[in-house]
């Protein structure tokens, strides 16, 4: 087996060995420590020895062996009798059902910030290691096991049990953990910092574990929804940069490096999750992707449709960055003026002042209106507004392209 | 999201101040260290040594020249930074009102976001 696939089957399986090891001893804090030390021997030995017949047997059997030793040397520590962790687990002893999302919710526990769930979720549920995680967040190794550390006991004191939520409280818990996916996303998506490559790996780990999610929940629409609005914007990487790592805007794009099969997959996906009762945000947002992944050129693009989506959108989930977006879509169908008076309204939202993106939007609808001044003004001042290096290197080379017209 | 804190020193301003407040600083940033480590939001921190050891470098005509002393002769200089990574900006002000400096009238404590980084982290 090659080293990524010995990878892929150890993040596989961590989350159900883990779920396992929960179940059996309570005490997540101490069971996620020992699956991720039985994750990293694996990883070495494997590579060398050839994978186990029973892999997931030969992790729980590691993790358990860990757990009890780290229960002994706290027992004899703490001077008491270590009988109750003496027992042996047997190496099959691994229940079939699924614990990932119970794990899932844990990990996106509301009593953390977000930082700290998607580091505990990355760790717990998509079997990285620390290391890993730290080199793609740029942030040092004993950083990233300080906030995971933090965050395993702030559940604690939470008292948290392990299984699902019921009711409008699992409704709830399940939008923070799409949250939290969306924002692992994102992290892979927007490369502020740090590098590319390792960046990418985070967007693909989000599918991944929406991918999981929706194994477990097909029937939810915001699931699917979320889902088909990765694949949809993962299509258009290749696309989205140039080789020198400048942003191509989506009215630039090659549309024939888009990748076919993600978009496929996604339609498919949106299709199905509009089919259902609910209409949420996720399912919006990827009809919106869909809609721009149908048109064959940027001329061709269905703003009419972009335009009614975001309508919807604002009705469901208002927020001024919508807005913004609908804005654009005005302007596309109605000119630009309707789309700047629309931006007018944002202007008192103390959410957006000074925001890069209404600063941006302004900038390129008085391009589109002939106004080139009051572009450049707006392009410059979005430039010193963001804290994107490639977006700035894009709006400063806005700027001076209409400077000289 | 990566903020580095600067803390600007005004000598005059520690001069001036009571020896209990001078002996105070340095156990605040203390606790303040321990706190950003323990909750993982540290990267790392550094102090630097006064302005009059510093030394400013040109070049030209591709000879490098140096001239002792700071690039800016200014009553407050750069004393040392946290770099750190968190939650947003709300929270990288919430620290940086943690650091003793923040609460001395005349010296300056600056949040600003970082916008690229690298470096080399893991072995």
């Amino acid at each position: 087996m090659t080293s990524t696939a010995i990878e892929d089957l150890l993040r596989e399986l961590a989350p159900q060995v883990l779920g396992a090891l929960v179940r059996r001893h309570g005490q997540f804090e101490g069971c996620e420590d020992a699956v991720q030390e039985a994750v990293l021997a694996a990883s070495v030995q494997w590579q060398a020895d050839g994978v186990p017949g029973n892999p997931r047997g030969w992790l729980m059997t590691v993790a358990s062996r860990r757990l009890i030793d780290q229960m002994r040397s706290d027992h004899a520590r703490r001077e008491r009798e270590s009988a109750a962790a003496t027992a042996e687990v047997a190496p099959d002893d691994v229940p079939d059902t699924d614990d990932t999302l119970v794990l899932l919710f844990l990990c996106c526990h509301p009593a953390l910030t977000a930082a700290s769930q998607t580091a505990l979720t990355l760790r717990a549920v998509g079997g990285l290691t620390t290391a890993e995680i730290a080199r793609a967040f740029l942030v040092p190794e004993a950083t990233m096991a300080a906030r995971i550390s933090r965050a395993k006991q702030r559940i604690k004191a939470a008292g948290s049990s392990f299984s699902l939520p019921d009711g409008a409280e699992r409704e709830e818990r399940l939008r923070v953990v799409l949250h939290v996916l969306y924002l692992i996303f994102n992290e892979g998506y927007t490369a502020s910092s740090g590098r590319e490559l390792d960046r990418a790996d985070l967007a693909r780990e989000a599918i991944r574990l929406a991918r999981m999610v929706r194994a477990q929940l097909p029937g939810d629409g915001e699931v699917t929804g979320l889902l088909a609005l990765m694949l949809l914007t993962h299509a258009r990487r290749e696309a989205r940069t140039t080789s020198a790592g400048d942003l191509v805007p989506l009215d630039e794009q090659d549309r024939a490096r888009w990748d076919r099969a993600l978009i496929d997959e996604g339609m498919e996906l949106v299709k199905a999750s509009l089919a259902g009762p609910e209409l949420g945000p996720y399912q919006l947002q990827a009809a919106i992707a869909a809609t721009h992944a149908d048109a064959v050129t940027a001329n061709e693009t269905n703003w009419a449709q972009v335009h009614a989506l975001y309508l919807i959108l604002e009705r469901v989930a208002p927020n001024p960055m919508v807005t913004l977006n609908r804005a654009i879509a005005l302007a596309e169908t109605k000119g630009p003026a309707a789309g700047l008076d629309l931006l007018a309204t944002l202007d008192d939202d103390e959410r957006m002042a000074g925001h890069h993106r209404l600063l941006s939007v302004r900038a390129h609808l008085l391009e589109k209106s002939g106004d080139p001044a009051g572009a450049y003004e707006h392009y410059q001042r979005a430039a010193r507004a963001t804290a994107s290096l490639a977006e700035q290197r894009y709006l400063e080379s806005r700027a001076s392209r209409v400077k000289h017209l | 999201m990566k903020f580095l804190i600067s803390m600007h020193i005004n000598p005059a301003v520690l001069d001036a101040l009571t020896d209990e407040e001078k002996a105070a600083i340095g156990p605040g940033h203390g606790r303040f260290m321990d706190g950003l480590k323990e909750s993982g939001e540290m990267i790392m921190t550094a102090a630097l040594t006064d302005p009059s050891q510093a030394a400013v470098v040109t070049v030209r005509d591709g000879q490098p020249v140096v001239t002792d002393g700071p690039f800016l002769e200014a009553k407050e200089y750069l004393g040392g930074y946290y770099l750190i990574d968190c939650e947003d900006k709300q929270r990288a002000i919430e620290l940086a009102a943690q650091i003793p400096d923040a609460a001395i009238e005349g010296l300056g404590v600056e949040v600003r976001q970082v916008m690229f980084s690298d470096g080399l982290l893991e072995p």
